[in-house]
Formats: C-alpha cells, sequence, structure tokens
C-alpha cells in the first residue's frame, strides 16, 4: 500500500471526554454506555498498552459528532455531569518485520487511508481533541472598503473573499452602495455573492446568449435557456396535473384526488470529490428538505452517481484528487447512511463510470414527497414570526453557494474545507415529523429549506416580498466565538425556515419531537433586509437591489460542428458472444446490486416495483413505483431514470432526446401512464464562459424542449450544476463529460398489471418494440471496443412516442408478462439480463449484425407475452415484432449471440452462479 | 378485555419505521399509537394504558455508540419502571429490528442471560427479502398464526445474533423465527438466506415467559399481498398472522 510494508493494522474507537466528575463516575458511564457483555470493553487511553506506531485522528471542531453529543446526554441520564465528549480513533501500525517507517511514510499513510483532512485532524501519538468551545471571541461585523475601488482591485477583493462573482456584478455592487453613500459590510457583500451566485440565481440559464458559427457569424440569439427552452416546453403542454414548475423548492404534481407528488433532483459534486461520505450525506438530505420545504412528507429519494474508474493506477491520479475508488465508498456510503437513517426508501438510481468523472465526480440526488392537494403555504404576511427549526449553527459550510459555483483546484481541499459537512441525519428524521404535523395543524403561511446561503438565502428568500428584521443574537450556536456573517451565512444541515402566525404551538410541537426551535426574527412589510446582532447593524439592505440588481448576463455560445464519419466495420475477429459479455461486464452495465443492497429500499412498505428483481432478486429493474403510505387510492407513483455519459461531448441535442427517451420508457414498464408524465433536469455541465461547452448546453436544451413536447411531459423543476472543471497544478483545465440526467414521474393505476422484471414462463412468446437496428455512434459497443468507430448517434425519433402509448396500453390491459428495455448495449445486453433475472432461456431470431444486436436508440422494448394473448397483443401494440419464445434452458440465443446463465452472470455480477 | 386493542408504538430521536408498524398493527384490528419519548417521560402518556408495546425499527439516537444502546438504556433507566410494572401484568412487548437491539440492550431479551445483535458478518447494511420459519415448539402466542414460512424484508447493518449461552435459548425453546432457504429449508448459515451470519439461522426469539418477542426482519413490511415483491409466484404467505396472534393475545 503506497509503498509501504505493513503486517497489520488496528483501530480502537477513542472517547475524548471533557467532565470534573470522579474517576469511577466516568468508569461507570463507560460500562454502562461504552460496553457490553459480549464483544465490547473500554480502557482509560493512558493506560492502554500498545506497540508499534500510534496515529490519532479526531474530527475538527464544529463537525457534526453525534455519538460525542449523545454520550453527554447518556452521561446526564446516569447522574454523571460531562461538560463535552468527543469521538476520534488511534490506529496502531505494525510494519512488517525487518521494515521501518520513516516520517513520510507515516504522513501518506495518515493522508491517503486513515484520515480525510476536509473534516479530521491527525497526529502521530497523542493528539490533543477539539472541543467545541475552543474559540475566541466573536469578530465585530467588518466594513469592506469598496466604494472607491478601482476595476482592477474590485477583482482583488473579488478574489480574496472568494466570491465568485463577475466583474460587472462586482461593478453594480460597488456603484450601488456608492449611490446610498456608504460601504458594505461583510455580511452584506457575503449576502450578494450567495443570492448572486450561479448555485442560487442560475445566471447562466438566465443569460442572454449569443450562438456563433464557426466563423463568429451570430445564428442564433437566446433569450433565457431556462425560459426558452424548458419553461417554454412546460408552458406549451400546458399540463393540467402540474401544481407548481420551477417557482417553489420543488416541483408539484397532481397523483391522485385528494393528494400530490413533490419532486426535485440535486447536485453535490463539489463537496463530495472532497469529502465523499459528508458530501453525499448532506447532498441527500439537502434535497429532502427541498421536498419538505414544499410541505411535502419524504416517500422516495434517488441518487444517480458518476465516477472514475475503479482501477485507476494512482499514479496517474493528480494532487489534490481522492482516489476514484476512495470516492465510490465513501459517496455510496454517505447516500445510504443519510436515507436509510431518515427512514426514506432510496429506489431509483444509476452508477456510470468514465474516466472524465476521475476529477469530477458527480452526485446527483433526487427526493419525492407526497402532500394533501393545496397543503403548501407560500405566503409570508407581515407582522409573521421567522422560526427556524432544526440544528444550531457553527462555522460548518460558510461559502457554499459560492464554492460550488467554481472551478475546482488542487488545493482547493484546503481553502474550502469549511464549505463541507456531515450530515446529522436523525435531526432531519425529527424535522420531517414537526413539519408534516405543523402543516397538517395549519400553523406557518410559508416554509422553506436552509440550504446554500444558510439563513442568508432561505430568509432572504421568503423575505423577497415584504422584507424582515432577523436578530443574530437569537440563532442557536453550536458554539461561540462566530461573527456576525458567519451566523448568517452558515449552512449548519438539517434546519428549515418558516413564516408563522403564532409561534407558541409550533414551539411545543418541536420539543414533543426533541426538535430545536427557536423564533429569530420577524417579517416586516417594509421591503428591506435588516439582520441586527444585538445593538449593533449587520445588514440593511432593500430586497429590490438584492434580488432584481443583478445585471442580466451576456454570454457567447459555440454551434457544435454537425455531421459524424461513416461507420467503419467492426474488427475482423469480432465475435457477437465476447462482445455481449464484455458489454455486461462494462462498468455502466454491469449489476449494481451489492450497492442496491445497502440502500433500505423497503421502509414505508410503499415499495411494489423496485430496482432489482425477478426469481432470486438479482435482475436489474427498469424503472420503480411507491405506493406512498398514507394514500389510498391504490396507486403508485413511478420513477424512471435516464442518464448517458458517452454521448453527450458528440451531440448534445441527441443526447438529450435519448435521455428522456429513457426515462421515459423506463417509466412505462414501472406502470407509468404516458400522458401523464412530469419531467425532471439536471445538467452538469463544465465552464459555461468557453462557448464551445456553452454551445453543447444550447443543444442539451434544445434536444430537451423538443422531446418534452413530444411526449407531452412537462419539465417542473431541474437544477443545473456548472464549473464542474478541475484545473490541476499544470494548470489545464480538465473538464467533466456533459452529463444530463432525466428523472420522469408518473403515476400507475394499477400496480398489480406492472410486467414483473425478468422473463417467467417458457413458452412464452418474446416480442421486440420498436425498429429491429439501433445506431452505432457514442455506444457502448464502441466503449469496450476502446475505439470510436464512427456513425451516427441515435436520432430524436418522434415515433417512439407512439411506441410507449402502444406498450403502456398493453401493460394496462395485462397483455404483458415481463418487459425489459433496450438501452446501454442494445438486444443482446437487454436479453441476456432479462433471461439472466428469471432463470429461464430465450431463443430469439434477429440478423446477426452489430446494429440490430447492439445498435442503441429511443423506444425500443423487449416484451413476454402469454401464447393466449399473441393476438391481441400484436392488435395493441402495432410498431412489435415476434422475434422468439422463452425457453425453459440455461441458455441465450440471439442471433451469433448463444450464452449461458453461468456466463452471463460471471460477467454481469461475478462470483458463483445462484440458481 | 372489550373494545379495541391499544398498541403504544414508542418514537426516539431517529426511530423511522414507527408508521411501518402502527400501519401493521392497524392492519391486524388493532388501534396504534406513534408515541414520541418526551410523552412517556413527561407523563402525557402512559404505557399502562395500552395492551401491547411495540419498539419499531429505526436508528434510535442515530445508533450512537453501538444500535439500539441508547434506547435500551432509556428503557432500563428512566422508563424501567413502568416496563417493569407491564411486563409483570403480561403486556405483550414486540421488537423489530432496532426495537430488537433496545429490547438485548435493555436486558428483556433473551431474559435468561446474554446476547447481542453484532455487526452483520459481511460488515454492510443488508436489505434483501428473506424467509422464516416460526420454530414449532416455541410457545409463544405471538406465533400461534404461522403455520407456514412468511416472507418479508430486513434491513440492518447489527443484525447478527450471538448469544452468550445459546443452548440455553435453545434448551427452552426460545427461537422464534429462523432464516430458511429457498428451498425451504434451514439456511445453514448461508449467505443471503441467512443475510447476516446469525447462530443457528436466528431471526428472533422470545424471552422465556413468550410474551416478548424480538426479530430482526421487518414482518410490517409484508402484511399486504401488493408489497410482495414476487407477487405470489412462489410460496411463503404475509406476516399479518404475526401481528393478528398478537393482537388476539390481548383481546
Amino acid at each position: 500500500m503506497f509503498g509501504v510494508a505493513l503486517d497489520s493494522l488496528d483501530e480502537y474507537k477513542l472517547v475524548h471526554i471533557h467532565s470534573e466528575a470522579v474517576p469511577d463516575d466516568i468508569g461507570r458511564v463507560a460500562d454502562v454506555a461504552l460496553a457490553s457483555p459480549v464483544g465490547e470493553w473500554w480502557i482509560s487511553a493512558y493506560e492502554h498498552q500498545i506497540e508499534g506506531i500510534v496515529i490519532e485522528t479526531g474530527l475538527r471542531p464544529g463537525v457534526t459528532d453525534r455519538e460525542g453529543a449523545e454520550l453527554v446526554r447518556e452521561a446526564g441520564v446516569l447522574g454523571v455531569d460531562i461538560a463535552t465528549a468527543t469521538i476520534g480513533r488511534r490506529f496502531v501500525l505494525h510494519p512488517t518485520a525487518g521494515t521501518e517507517l520513516d516520517a513520510d511514510q507515516v504522513a501518506v499513510v495518515a493522508n491517503r487511508v486513515l484520515h480525510n483532512e476536509v473534516i479530521e485532524r491527525w497526529a502521530v501519538g497523542h493528539l490533543e481533541p477539539a472541543f467545541v468551545g475552543d474559540h475566541d471571541e466573536a469578530p465585530a461585523v467588518e466594513i469592506i472598503e469598496m466604494t472607491d475601488l478601482t476595476d482592477l482591485d474590485l477583482e482583488t477583493l473579488n478574489n480574496e473573499r472568494r466570491l465568485g462573482l463577475d466583474h460587472v456584478e462586482m461593478v453594480a455592487i460597488r456603484d450601488h452602495f456608492f449611490e446610498i453613500g456608504r460601504n458594505p459590510t461583510d455580511a452584506e457583500l457575503e449576502t450578494l455573492a450567495q443570492t448572486w451566485s450561479e448555485h442560487c440565481a442560475h445566471k447562466t440559464f438566465g443569460a442572454h446568449i449569443d450562438v456563433v458559427d464557426r466563423d463568429g457569424a451570430i445564428v442564433e440569439t437566446i433569450d433565457g435557456l431556462l425560459s426558452q427552452f424548458l419553461r417554454a416546453a412546460t408552458d406549451a403542454i400546458d399540463a393540467e396535473w402540474v401544481r407548481s414548475a420551477f417557482v417553489d423548492n420543488a416541483g408539484i404534481v397532481a397523483f391522485d384526488d385528494k393528494n400530490d407528488i413533490a419532486l426535485k433532483a440535486e447536485t453535490h459534486n463539489h463537496p463530495s470529490a472532497l469529502e465523499p461520505f459528508g458530501g453525499a450525506n448532506t447532498g441527500v438530505g439537502g434535497v429532502v428538505r427541498d421536498i419538505l420545504g414544499v410541505s411535502a412528507k419524504p416517500i422516495a429519494v434517488s441518487d444517480i452517481l458518476c465516477f472514475g474508474p475503479s482501477d485507476l493506477d494512482p499514479a496517474e491520479l493528480p494532487d489534490g484528487v481522492l482516489h476514484p475508488k476512495r470516492i465510490r465508498d465513501g459517496v455510496i456510503a454517505g447516500v445510504g447512511d443519510y436515507g436509510n437513517k431518515i427512514g426514506v426508501p432510496n429506489i431509483a438510481g444509476a452508477i456510470v463510470h468514465d474516466p472524465a468523472y476521475t476529477t469530477t465526480p458527480l452526485v446527483f440526488a433526487g427526493c419525492f414527497g407526497v402532500l394533501p392537494t393545496g397543503s403548501n403555504p407560500t405566503d409570508p404576511k407581515a407582522g409573521d414570526s421567522i422560526v427556524v427549526l432544526g440544528g444550531a449553527v457553527g462555522r460548518d459550510g460558510v461559502g457554499g453557494a459560492t464554492f460550488s459555483s467554481q472551478t475546482m483546484q488542487a488545493e482547493t481541499a484546503e481553502v474550502a474545507g469549511s464549505s463541507v459537512q456531515i450530515g446529522d441525519p436523525i435531526v432531519e428524521k425529527g424535522l420531517i415529523d414537526v413539519v408534516v404535523a405543523a402543516r397538517d395543524a395549519r400553523l406557518y403561511n410559508a416554509i422553506t429549506d436552509c440550504g446554500a446561503g444558510g439563513l442568508s438565502s432561505s430568509i432572504g428568500e421568503m423575505a423577497q416580498e415584504v422584507g424582515a428584521i432577523v436578530d443574530l443574537r437569537r440563532v442557536p450556536r453550536k458554539y461561540p466565538g462566530l461573527a456576525p456573517w458567519e451566523v448568517w451565512l452558515s449552512e449548519a444541515q438539517e434546519r428549515m425556515v418558516m413564516a408563522v402566525p403564532d409561534p407558541a404551538p409550533l414551539l411545543t410541537l418541536a420539543e414533543r419531537w426533541g426538535v430545536g426551535a427557536a423564533v429569530v426574527g420577524t417579517f416586516t412589510g417594509k421591503g428591506r433586509l435588516v439582520v441586527v446582532d444585538g445593538d449593533e447593524s449587520v445588514i440593511d439592505i432593500g430586497c429590490t437591489f438584492l434580488h432584481d440588481g443583478r445585471p442580466r448576463r451576456h454570454m457567447l455560445a459555440t454551434r457544435p460542428a454537425v455531421g459524424r464519419p461513416q461507420r467503419r466495420p467492426v474488427p475482423d475477429d469480432f465475435d457477437e458472444s465476447d462482445a455481449t459479455l464484455e458489454l455486461l461486464a462494462h462498468p455502466n452495465i454491469r449489476s449494481n446490486e451489492a450497492v442496491i443492497r445497502t440502500y433500505d429500499h423497503e421502509v414505508q412498505g410503499g415499495t411494489v416495483v423496485r430496482p432489482y428483481g425477478g426469481v432470486a432478486a438479482d435482475g436489474p429493474a427498469d424503472g420503480t413505483a411507491v405506493i406512498p403510505l398514507g394514500t389510498d387510492s391504490g396507486r403508485a407513483m413511478v420513477i424512471g431514470i435516464g442518464v448517458n455519459c458517452l454521448m453527450g461531448d458528440i451531440d448534445a441535442e441527441a443526447m438529450a432526446w435519448n435521455v428522456v427517451d429513457e426515462a421515459v420508457r423506463n417509466a412505462i414498464i414501472a406502470g407509468a401512464d404516458p400522458s401523464q408524465l412530469s419531467l425532471l433536469d439536471n445538467f452538469a455541465w463544465g465552464n459555461p464562459t468557453d462557448p464551445d461547452t456553452l454551445g453543447r448546453l444550447v443543444e442539451a436544451c434544445r434536444g430537451c424542449h423538443d422531446a418534452a413536447l413530444a411526449f407531452g411531459a412537462p419539465f417542473v423543476s431541474g437544477k443545473d450544476s456548472l464549473y464542474n472543471v478541475f484545473v490541476g497544478p499544470d494548470g489545464e483545465p480538465d473538464p467533466v463529460a456533459s452529463t444530463l440526467v432525466l428523472t420522469a414521474i408518473g403515476v400507475c393505476a394499477k400496480p398489480e398489471t406492472v410486467p414483473l422484471t425478468g422473463a417467467t414462463a417458457p413458452g412464452n412468446e418474446v416480442w421486440l418494440v420498436g425498429p429491429e437496428a439501433g445506431s452505432l455512434g457514442g455506444s457502448h459497443l464502441d466503449a469496450v471496443l476502446g475505439d470510436d468507430l464512427g456513425g451516427d448517434l441515435p436520432r430524436p425519433d418522434p415515433a417512439a412516442v407512439s411506441r410507449h402509448h402502444e406498450v403502456a396500453s398493453a401493460i394496462a390491459g395485462g397483455l404483458v408478462v415481463s418487459a425489459h428495455d433496450l438501452s446501454e448495449g442494445g438486444l443482446a445486453v437487454a436479453a441476456a439480463e432479462w433471461a439472466f433475472a428469471g432463470r429461464v432461456g430465450l431463443d430469439l431470431e434477429v440478423p446477426g449484425d452489430e446494429f440490430t444486436l447492439f445498435g442503441e436508440g429511443a423506444g425500443r422494448y423487449l416484451v413476454e407475452v402469454a401464447a393466449g394473448d399473441s393476438e391481441r397483443f400484436g392488435a395493441v401494440v402495432g410498431s412489435a415484432s415476434r422475434i422468439g419464445m422463452v425457453t425453459d434452458t440455461n441458455r441465450v440465443v440471439a442471433g451469433p449471440v448463444e450464452l449461458t446463465h453461468e456466463q452471463i452472470q460471471r460477467a454481469f455480477v461475478g462470483g458463483e452462479v445462484v440458481s | 378485555m372489550s373494545g379495541v386493542v391499544r398498541v403504544l408504538i414508542p418514537v426516539a430521536l431517529g426511530t423511522n419505521r414507527d408508521a411501518d408498524l402502527a400501519a401493521a398493527f392497524e392492519a391486524a384490528g388493532a388501534e396504534a399509537d406513534r408515541v414520541p419519548l418526551t410523552a412517556l417521560r413527561s407523563g402525557e402518556k402512559k404505557l399502562a394504558d395500552y395492551q401491547i408495546l411495540a419498539v419499531p425499527g429505526g436508528f434510535s439516537y442515530g445508533d450512537a455508540l453501538g444500535a439500539g444502546r441508547l434506547l435500551g438504556l432509556d428503557m432500563s433507566g428512566w422508563f424501567s419502571e413502568q416496563l417493569r410494572e407491564a411486563v409483570s401484568a403480561e403486556m405483550p412487548v414486540f421488537g423489530v429490528c432496532n426495537g430488537f437491539q433496545a429490547l438485548v440492550r435493555a436486558g428483556l431479551l433473551p431474559g435468561d442471560g446474554d446476547a447481542v445483535l453484532a455487526h452483520n458478518m459481511n460488515h454492510r447494511f443488508e436489505c434483501r427479502w428473506v424467509t422464516l420459519e416460526a420454530d414449532g415448539a416455541n410457545s409463544s402466542p405471538w406465533l400461534a398464526g404461522l403455520d407456514e414460512p412468511i416472507r418479508c424484508p430486513v434491513a440492518h447493518g447489527e443484525g447478527r445474533f450471538v448469544a452468550g449461552d445459546i443452548d440455553t435459548i435453545e434448551d427452552r425453546n426460545g427461537v422464534a423465527l429462523r432464516y430458511l432457504g429457498d428451498d425451504h429449508l434451514p439456511a445453514g448459515g448461508a449467505y443471503p438466506a441467512n443475510p447476516n451470519g446469525s447462530m443457528n439461522d436466528i431471526a428472533g426469539i422470545t424471552d422465556p415467559s413468550g410474551l416478548v418477542i424480538g426479530l430482526m426482519p421487518h414482518p410490517e413490511n409484508h402484511v399486504f399481498d401488493r408489497q410482495d415483491p414476487l407477487r405470489g409466484r412462489f410460496a411463503g404467505g404475509n406476516c399479518l398472522p404475526l401481528f393478528k396472534a398478537g393482537v388476539d393475545a390481548v383481546s
């Protein structure tokens, strides 16, 4: 490991206790709270006899330390007073006999394996614990001299404070304060930077864009990507089931005659790159609060993850980047931990691997909730109290919105360490209980979550129309010593903000469920955002300037080149069966069941279509479905997801269309009604100030618009993550692959008709819906061949729409026993997965060319139909052709492809066959 | 006793399958009340006003210091008197997953020796469906309706049942439920049928009185046929009889 030879490495949990209690009392606490009769023991760390090299690690002050806090609480129950406790770890390294470790090697082990500097500290030997409270006196409000700065000095200020603003924005702020005759406070400047950040203001999606051709001539002007493409599609479709699109924390659509569904997906890329567990953990926490922020009870979460290759040679890793395997393990653990602990099933997702994600991994987290129709009030009234629910604030996560709106560099981990946090999911579980109870008792006039930008964003946005006054002294803190602007900007997790006419019953409710609550201010009706710290003024700015004062961005995009080289033939020694096995083993296709098993997809008892199914529950499903707990219509909410990492940089428009189609067909197979689909978009792109990058984004938005119109499926919410670029020590930018994740949500009226996962019964017929041949440009076949053989990408295919409707009709009519969509790897892969899931054979008569076997494209399915239903199915699904039979063998035959279950399992899952 | 059976479902910070458990007892004809521990501690609600105590799954106190430990300490600490009275009044007690872990930590299970729910053998949180069979020799009223195997999910990271003295529990027929393979023969410790490596394929146990039952799997997530991923294609029924038996025992 990193050139270090170790015989073994022991790990012990360290508990630092700060208390004036006598040792016997501490021992009594340890006996009860730390040891157990079977298997756990404790000893004073000073009496711990050890040989070897000792490394101790501990959390940085203020990082969430649930165990330390619970130990203090439990000691209190036992009548022992402990001031603070914090948890660390003691590692003992035993070098291989005859070898020694020098200080550098010890440091490598500590840094690469044992700790993450973003949230932890370490030392050889004893590490002094950092108890919260060990802080200096609170700094006062600082005035930023700005009004007489030159343009150059403005840029220096922008960089020094990492504001991440455009030059014209800095000028606008300077000029505003010049006009009103004073300089801004630090809190005012930081609030403007957060509010005007890409993360909060979506400047690129709102910008005026000139699209130029290769000669520099303007060929198109775009009046905002959001309004011209995404919102335009939603407006044109004008769907009666859309209750709220784009304006709230989450989209809201109709579910049954009493309830609505709220949906949202977010990215948490930059934090996950630095602290994978914490970044992904708080990513889930954040999107769950988006759902709470529209008064909905969370019923499902989803995660789409993009990583570099797990087997990457560590020598190829740039400085400042964690290894893809470490990122993957940490992110998956973080996603699972949060969803599992808040009791919301994780039922949908995807994991994509590509070298383009090595330096910029992507973490998309979605959440879905249910709320009684019309139960989300959105109107703070003058005189309402401002109540903050949840945890206390610390220096954690200060500046997250500006941090996530900039490119990352090798040294970002050091600079932005405080932007990353660890979640505390059980506090969020309490928030869910309180918010739902408060909603049902109609205790608030408006609600929002506290996310990026902390109180500055949440209260700032709620106060947009009415204005507010806030006293920071009333904001609960984890420890003293915080500057006022830090309290205001802290992104301490697990907090919600409400506008409340009468706080008393809400405070009682919060106490009952063990959730913190504090009244921190009042909505005033005066149109100004005023923040004080006791007697001291911290912020006093007009809401109009804060929310409407930002100059609109003007940007330049280059129209991508069109045309692809003609498809070249596959190599002479190409073997269709081997290629299918290689595809099944490709990291984007192979089984993720081992990951899914670490996520609770059953809690709440509503899951009806799971991510993996079939006779041994190891076959991949397409979409998934859940019957929301507490609803009684018998309907299920269906989730379909589409993502593709290979096509976006070649033809972003075609990629977007195909990703929409993939999300839709996944939803169709899980029973969704195609006449009532809603979409979420999540873009993860590079630096939009690069005209080529922005040009691809324009085309992707165009593809989204056209596909949404064709499918009649409106966008109801979305989120863009830009600046996913890593600038290495050599100064060369390494941008992410242009990536779009599409989530389709639908409603299934009859969950009992949803096709099973995996083919089921020998003797049944197999039908192919859609064209026999697909396209191979940007295909996974080329990925496993390691060569772009050219050829077109799958073109937008409006005829796919009617195929989706036909398949859905057949499903609703009970004519589809099982089905699987054709996606990555095409027909051969789909047939192999489908047969393996059901442990049945397939005998398919198809042409043996690679376009048929491996081509990809829109609106294609394999469907199992009972022999007796053949005629009816053919009549309903006019676009289908009968291509073969389910057999009682363990062989999948499709033209020249011939594979056994054992071969499929070894490639797709690895390991031994479970029959 | 007349009227509807009332089930108390205590909710600690981090408990999360409380609503699932309430739905299962309601499907069995009882009235289930999800009560925050703060309301029990303040005296607003009393255990004595209920006929069944059902401790739900989740991550009470975030599993800090070990799954179920702190909730167990609550039970053996400030909650112990009410609990002792209830047990001596022969109130049936049901603990599932984190609730089972807490009952073990509190000393109510097995009740005649030491046991622990250790980390799963594969050191991972594991969510998958399992098949369970009631031990025919166990005379607990909770098992009265389980004539055939049942199926339901597990979802835990610390569920490997380890007893200090397993023979004592086996000898008094204290094993309630065991994991079965797909062939409905004992799992024999083999993953994934025995998902966590529990001794003797033990999924659940009862105390010597038979009134206190604890189990790691989640029968509350399979009380309706629509929840079955195999939709009845294979043997193994839903778990409603378990809840009905408990309710019947006090009706």
